[in-house]
């Protein structure tokens, strides 16, 4: 039981360090060999194809996948070491949408770890769950079922979720996939704050505008690290080739990316 | 009227018989809310049926049934755990697997007693009217001990129900966890066994779950209404079966069904029929 006892670490801004992760299932391995260190307050933007391995490294990053190699260290210390630290927003289809229960309850649930066993959500723990609705403007939905609200409303509800954990280094997967314009700028204005609030934000995604625009960094990942940086950097026609193979194109100095390049099979007659 | 209610009540076996299958009924209804959300249905029915050997063994030896009963479901509860972990074969073909093993190793254990029949009609479809005080005593002690744990750990087995990913950031013990609900269920069924029997128990878990989840929107009302179903259907079943003179666990599953029926049809909001009816009220 000792797992679950609430071990919070003082609220101070991570630093994250990934050395070396290597993550595989069975025999192929999805990541291999990636390194990197993200500064205090920082915004990434996880960019790779399909497969690349985005949603693996998250998963490494929380603890749910073990690393065949190498470490990834949290204000110094070694992941399981401070449990209230990471907060995960999955990806939409991995959450069973006609559970009973409501917004409230599905937020409230980012509080959980904190409680520890036996104890019930209090006072304190309803008027954060309480500010974060409203942050998210969705308090007018917070006795509504889950399943009844739209893919955006629901993408803010996983989000007050993450952030009623009170996380340093939160992480997104996926999150402007199917969501509406507004949810998807609700989202990246609340990394604005979380900026100010010293929180580490990586967020996983297709979109290599908003990447270059709306983050400080960018990090290119196909199963290995190909570049990580400032967007001017870090995303040049040599990179974004060799993360995208055949599925990039530059058009007069656009890039467009093509994501079912690698599904359709050559024309040949 | 009254007569038709107390009249049976008047007879010991009737009082034993009423208490025992609201509490079952009660409990069965409880925790198969999370038997139907976490689509454990197949699971529930095969930790049902490989209760047989274990009853059978107890039987022969003259031991305790219940403790039989016990061991031989928490035995197939974990079994199936170890068999699916290992990846090489799907769950449902490993419940598949051990069930089919199970019920034929009891049936032949229990074809060797001379009393063959019925005794595993008994074990089988349930005696409600043979249900003893100290079965009783026994039903009450592990149904309060199955409802208080579900009382004390019902955040962590929402957030493992609801989002597996969630627990393991929040580093639960998942495979503990489902290891208790396992072990409640199994727990329940046993109890269970003397009032619907194990060819019927399965009902019992998955039917006023279901109505309840056509009539609620969170698990804590969802438990509360399956609970009032399981004890309605209990009741409803038990004086049933004295009036028109049928087997008792039949009458409570069949009234089960019939609620279940009726919410499926005329749910607010998701009844087939309130669907039609609204359906014609806006085009008119």
């Amino acid at each position: 039981m000792s797992s679950f006892e609430t071990k919070t670490c003082a609220w101070a801004p991570a630093h994250l360090v990934v050395e070396g992760a290597t993550v595989s299932y069975g025999d192929k391995p999805a990541l291999k060999n990636v390194s990197f260190c993200v500064p205090v307050g920082t915004s990434v933007a996880v960019i790779g194809p399909n497969g690349a391995g985005k949603s693996t490294l998250f998963k490494a990053l929380v603890g749910l996948l073990p690393l065949y190699a190498g470490q990834i260290m949290i204000h110094g210390l070694p992941l399981g070491h401070h449990r209230d630290c990471v907060a995960y927003v999955p990806q939409r289809e991995e959450v069973d949408w006609r559970f009973p229960v409501t917004v409230t309850d599905v937020v409230m649930m980012g509080r959980y770890g904190r409680l520890g066993w036996f104890k019930r959500p209090g006072k304190h723990d309803r008027s954060v769950v309480a500010h974060w609705l409203d942050r998210m403007g969705i308090s007018d939905l917070a006795s509504k079922p889950i399943g009844d609200l739209s893919g955006g409303q629901q993408q803010r509800a996983f989000l007050a979720r993450a952030l009623v954990q009170e996380p340093h280094i939160l992480l997104m997967d996926e999150p402007f996939t199917g969501v509406d314009l507004s949810t998807q700028e609700a989202t990246l204005d609340l990394f604005e704050t979380l900026r100010d609030q010293q929180v580490t934000v990586l967020v996983s995604t297709h979109d290599l505008k908003l990447s270059a625009t709306r983050f400080d960094q960018v990090l290119l990942l196909n199963r290995r690290l190909i570049a990580f940086g400032p967007a001017q950097e870090a995303l040049t026609s040599q990179t974004l080739a060799e993360a995208f193979g055949g599925q990039v194109l530059f058009v007069n100095g656009a890039v467009v990316v093509d994501k079912a390049a690698h599904v359709r099979k050559p024309y040949t007659e | 009227m009254l007569d038709w209610l107390f009249e049976p009540l008047s007879y010991g076996f009737m009082q034993r018989g009423v208490a025992a299958s609201l509490m079952v009924g009660v409990l069965c209804a409880v925790i198969g809310c999370y038997v139907v959300l976490r689509s454990m249905a197949f699971l529930g029915d095969a930790m049902a049926h490989a209760i047989l050997p274990g009853v059978a063994v107890a039987y022969l030896l003259k031991g305790n049934l219940f403790i039989g009963a016990l061991a031989a479901a928490l035995v197939v509860a974990l079994g199936i755990g170890f068999l699916s972990r290992q990846g090489t074969i799907k769950e449902d073909t490993a419940i598949g697997i051990l069930f089919a093993a199970a019920l034929s190793l009891g049936i032949a254990l229990i074809s060797s007693a001379k009393t063959y029949a019925t005794d595993l009609t008994h074990i089988l479809f349930g005696n409600v009217l043979g249900v003893s005080a100290g079965d009783l005593w026994l039903t009450a002690v592990v149904g309060l001990l199955v409802l208080a744990m579900i009382v004390l750990f019902y955040k962590e087995l929402l957030v493992i129900s609801f989002d597996p990913v969630l627990a393991a950031t929040l580093r639960l013990p998942a495979e503990r966890l489902r290891t208790l609900m396992l072990v409640l269920i199994a727990l329940t069924i046993v109890v269970s066994l003397q009032t619907v029997g194990v060819g019927l128990v399965t009902a019992m878990l998955v039917t006023p779950a279901a109505t309840a989840s056509l009539l609620t929107r969170r698990l804590s009302s969802m438990m509360v209404v399956s609970a009032a179903m399981g004890a309605l259907s209990a009741t409803i079943g038990l004086f049933l079966s004295f009036h028109v003179n049928i087997a008792s666990g039949a009458a409570v599953v069949m009234t089960a069904t019939f609620l279940f029926m009726a919410a499926y049809l005329l749910a607010p909001h998701r009844g087939v029929l309130w669907r039609a009816l609204r359906r014609k009220g806006a085009a008119d």
